[in-house]
């Protein structure tokens, strides 16, 4: 027989080995019999010679090896029925536990999705994203192109590399014309990744060249919805800005490089300037490392190479180097700190679940000890009980957990909707087996960690101590059960200030001001018309046609261009200086420049401190002039008035530009992010003074920003309309409120107060129950005490002051462990999280007032309940 | 009986059994016997263990049961070697002969036989 049927046959099992016993005594006794003896000393003398019969038995038992999973089961229902006793118990600990293991697994659930599965390419691991780096700016730049050939070509530890750009533009036919986001890539990008077309193919080198043949890959959501998911389109042309493209493959479905675009087509065929130049970093750079070949390796190699270029191209690479990281780094973003740092919060509430649960089953070992006693006495050993009291854990950890899991299922894909701006890999997110095990290993961890301290106290030191006191406790559990109530005050102390620092963060950024008034403000991308975008001229004059028509539109106050619009909706920075020699081009301070036509002013509403803004007589064959932020002012000129002084722009021109006005900072890296920025100064800089070769590639990014009398969302779509343009080939997208971006900008701040908030609550409730809890079980502890106390004359007012005492005491060890924590998560949160403020004095002040509060309130129910205790009736207990 | 009577040496339960077994299929009550027996009444072996060694050894493959009809008439557990056990037997009784062999040699230099 094996192992699993002596398991499946116990019965058997059982009957069999009496029966062997039974065989053995009855030929003993035959013998003694035959020898001589009486029957019934006979029977004796066969007893004695086999021993105890039960322990026999019992060694047999242990002898089969399925002694511990019988007894595990025997346990398992013993806790059922013991739990089902006391169903309100049962239900307090399981809900408790539910909602701290379903908010951790929801938490985890997400890490598991975002940071922990492997990106969606075979070998992901091997991806790497590179980044130039300035000593001055930090990581901030991407490559130049002819970069990056130098680099395909030296490289040795890459196996492959690929470059991609932002792209796009409105297509016209087939069927109605509609701006496309898009990306321009290298050849070899699908072959990096290592996700080659659904249909057709990825780009030929030769096609990656400057006049080539226009060729483009399409996604997967393009091609369903323009050409049903037909194999046909493959081969098809499509007419993008005008230039008609042949399709050549079809992207895989969810592919995406920084977001999801429509359309690809070969970088090298962008006959851009900025292609030539080594001073433009905007090429985004992937690679393949070589399967023997470290990071580490690489990005010494990276360094040698930067080195090298460097010297080649002072001018332009002096100062630089280059880094590599991994791609799955890049793909996820800011958002690791901050799903740890929600996963460490969640865990606390966990924690304070687990105290919960552990007081009130310490709670219950006391009461059971007497029961305790009693199996020790028949013979039950010190394991054997702990492991009972294991098991009755065990079984309220894991209905807790498999209850958090069902929340957790339900709950996270909301929470992933909810997360502010987009969550990178959401569709990652999903429970799988990684999720099952973290819940279980927690369940038990948590069962462990809740039962550990009632179990120990199984083995009753004074047996015959235990048995006679008629069920009430020796040994005092008030300094464990102080603990308890220490930690979870603790705790809830750390999560309700971090709430409370969030609050007042957020707060403080929502007063802050933004430099412009965001009310009524309309900002939108225009893709002008694909057939004047190439031609300087007729881009110009299509800009006035949409401003004429806009401005003459009902309900709009004034209009502006820009090509860049507060709230980080677009990234434009310049060198600058203000003397005639230039700084080291690592040294050259940056300014965010912005170009505007001169209405922007009265559209963003900001201020004029000084001179004047651009107007209309700035156009090209007039004197460059730029108007400057107080920022750079300051900066740039200290004290002295900076109106009339030369300011040189890099890039723009070799004659340096006149300032002409002073204006105020606006905070364009957001509500929060601006003071954390790098590039704080800012430039403004007039759209009608730009040189022509600049004119068609700033026409492709430009907005348009509206002022409006009326709330701006109702202009939104009839304005769209009225600028379709004469061929109707013009289209406005991504449109939206400046007062939707402003708050925005502030939604991570935001969401973690929600968060936090919630999780302070919750931490504020459970401790309250648990404190509520223990109290109640102290009291009832010391009723005999009270009634003594009472019967010599103590008032009820004398007995509550006892116990809220008691309580009290717990609440400041408690709160001063807290404010310790407290410290360090606020240290954390102001590292993760833009615009945080430091933890102080007020916070405590306002947050600890409120614990406190909640605190005495839960322990004054079992205070006055202990003052009415009947002195006659407790003494009598004793 | 006058001899005191020793203790099994640890471990050395199964063996006994394991040889006992060896001789044919036997039931508990008769390895009892046997065992006494045949150790003169020197060794005592507790009965209260012996059933626990058996169904031990019954579970590491070394025996195998029937329930067969006795010399008695009743039904009774009849254990018997497995090629497992006979190995292990043969191994374990190797080891101990090797055992009593350095034993006797140790005590016989301590008598002033071996230098």
């Amino acid at each position: 027989m094996n192992w699993w049927q002596r398991l499946w046959r116990r019965k058997q099992m059982e009957e069999e080995l009496e029966k062997e016993l039974r065989f053995h005594l009855d030929e003993h006794v035959n013998e003694l019999i035959a020898q001589g003896n009486a029957p019934d000393l006979a029977q004796r003398k066969a007893r004695i010679a086999l021993g105890g019969q039960e322990q026999v038995k019992e060694e047999c038992r242990d002898a089969r090896g399925t002694r511990w999973l019988e007894d595990l089961f025997q346990d398992f229902l013993y806790s059922l029925r013991t739990l089902r006793q006391r169903p309100g118990f049962a239900a307090v600990a399981i809900l408790t536990l539910a909602l701290g293991s379903g908010a951790t697994t929801v938490m985890f659930t997400v890490i598991n999705g975002v940071l922990l599965k492997p990106l969606a390419y075979p070998q992901a691991d091997r991806l790497v994203t590179l980044h130039g780096k300035a000593e001055k700016y930090g990581e901030q730049w991407g490559f130049s192109y002819p970069e990056f050939h130098d680099y395909q070509s030296t490289s040795r530890t890459l196996d492959s590399v690929a470059a991609w750009t932002y792209g796009g533009g409105t297509v016209t036919n087939p069927g109605e014309p509609e701006y496309l986001f898009g990306r321009q890539i290298s050849s070899g990008m699908f072959s990096v990744l290592g996700v080659p077309p659904v249909i057709g193919r990825a780009f030929l080198p030769q096609e990656d060249q400057p006049g080539a043949a226009p060729v483009a890959v399409i996604s997967y959501g393009l091609w369903q919805r323009r050409f049903g998911g037909s194999a046909e389109a493959v081969g098809q042309q499509l007419v993008l800005n005008g230039k008609s493209y042949t399709i050549v493959g079809i992207a895989p479905a969810g592919f995406r490089l920084d977001g999801e675009a429509d359309i690809y087509t070969p970088l090298g065929q962008s006959s851009e300037p900025r292609m030539r130049d080594r001073g433009a970093f905007f090429i985004h750079v992937l690679g393949r490392l070589q399967s023997n070949v470290t990071l580490p390796e690489a990005q010494t190699e990276l360094s040698v190479i930067a080195r090298r270029l460097a010297l080649q191209y002072p001018k332009d690479n002096q100062g630089r180097d280059m880094v590599a990281h991994p791609l799955s780094q890049e793909v996820v973003g800011d958002v690791r700190p901050i799903l740890w740092l929600l996963l460490g919060a969640v865990s606390l509430i966990l924690l304070i679940a687990c105290v919960n649960v552990a007081s009130l089953l310490l709670a219950r070992a006391v009461s059971r000890e007497r029961e305790l006693a009693m199996r020790m006495a028949l013979g039950a050993s010190r394991g054997r009980l702990v492991r009972q009291c294991l098991t009755e854990s065990s079984v309220l950890g894991i209905s807790g957990g498999a209850l958090g899991v069902v929340l957790a299922f339900v709950g996270v894909h909301p929470f992933v909707s909810l997360w502010p701006g987009s969550l990178p890999r959401a569709e990652d997110v999903q429970l799988d087996w990684r999720v099952l095990f973290f819940a279980l290993g927690v369940s038990l961890l948590c069962s462990l960690l809740f039962g550990l301290a009632p179990a120990l106290r199984a083995p009753a030191r004074k047996l015959e101590g235990a048995l006679r006191s008629g069920g009430r406790s020796l040994g005092s559990t008030r300094r464990l059960h102080s603990v308890f109530v220490v930690a979870e005050v603790a705790l809830a102390v750390v999560l309700l200030v971090s709430a409370g620092i969030l609050g007042r963060t957020l707060l403080g950024l929502l007063s802050l001001d933004p430099g412009f008034n965001t009310r009524n403000v309309l900002v939108a991308h225009v893709a002008l018309s694909p057939v004047v975008l190439e031609n300087p001229a007729k881009a110009r004059a299509a800009w006035e046609d949409v401003l004429d028509r806009a401005r003459r539109f009902p309900g709009v106050q004034s209009v502006a261009l820009a090509d860049v619009v507060p709230m980080a909706v677009g990234e434009d920075s310049l060198g600058y200086w203000a003397t005639p020699v230039p700084p080291p081009p690592d040294q050259t301070p940056l300014a965010l420049t912005s170009i505007v036509t001169p209405d922007y002013l009265n559209v963003m509403g900001i201020s004029l401190r000084h001179g004047r803004f651009l107007n209309e007589q700035d156009r090209t064959g007039h004197e460059m002039v730029v108007v400057i932020d107080n920022n750079l002012a300051q900066h740039a000129f200290g004290g002295s008035d900076p109106v009339g002084k030369p300011l040189w722009l890099q890039g723009m021109a070799s004659n340096p530009a006149r300032i002409v006005g002073v204006v105020g900072h606006v905070r364009h890296w957001g509500l929060a992010g601006d003071d954390q920025s790098r590039v704080r100064d800012q430039i403004y800089v007039a759209f009608y003074q730009l040189a022509d070769p600049l004119v068609p590639f700033l026409s492709s990014v430009m907005s348009i920003t509206v002022r409006t009398n009326l709330n701006p969302l109702n202009v939104a779509e009839p304005l769209r309309r009225e600028l379709r343009g004469p061929g109707a080939d013009q289209t406005l997208y991504d449109i939206h409120t400046m007062d939707d971006l402003a708050s925005a900008s502030l939604d991570r701040q935001r969401f973690l107060l929600w968060l936090f908030g919630t999780f302070a609550g919750l931490a504020l409730l459970l401790a309250c129950i648990g404190i509520y809890g223990v109290l109640t079980y102290l009291t009832n502890q010391r009723v005999p005490e009270i009634g003594l106390r009472m019967a010599l004359g103590a008032s009820t007012r004398n007995v509550i002051r006892l116990v809220l005492g008691q309580s009290f005491g717990m609440l400041v060890v408690g709160i001063s462990v807290g404010i310790f924590g407290a410290l360090a998560a606020g240290r954390l949160l102001q590292h993760l999280v833009e615009g945080m403020r430091p933890v102080d004095f007020s916070t405590f002040a306002i947050m600890i007032p409120i614990l406190l509060a909640a605190a005495l309130f839960a322990s004054f129910i079992p205070a006055r309940r202990a003052s009415r205790v009947d002195p006659m009736s407790a003494l009598r207990q004793e | 009986m006058t001899t005191p009577k020793s203790d099994l040496p640890q471990g050395t339960l199964d063996l006994l059994i394991l040889k006992v077994v060896a001789l044919g299929p036997v039931h508990g009550y008769a390895i009892a016997q046997r065992l006494d027996q045949v150790s003169r009444g020197v060794v005592q072996v507790p009965e209260g263990s012996l059933y626990p060694a058996l169904h031990r050894l019954e579970n590491r493959d070394l025996l195998a049961a029937d329930w067969k009809e006795s010399e008695t008439g009743r039904e009774a557990k009849f254990y018997r070697l497995t090629g497992k056990g006979r190995k292990q037997l043969e191994m374990e009784a190797a080891s101990w002969q090797r055992l009593i062999d350095a034993i006797a040699l140790i005590l016989g230099m301590a008598n002033g036989g071996a230098r």
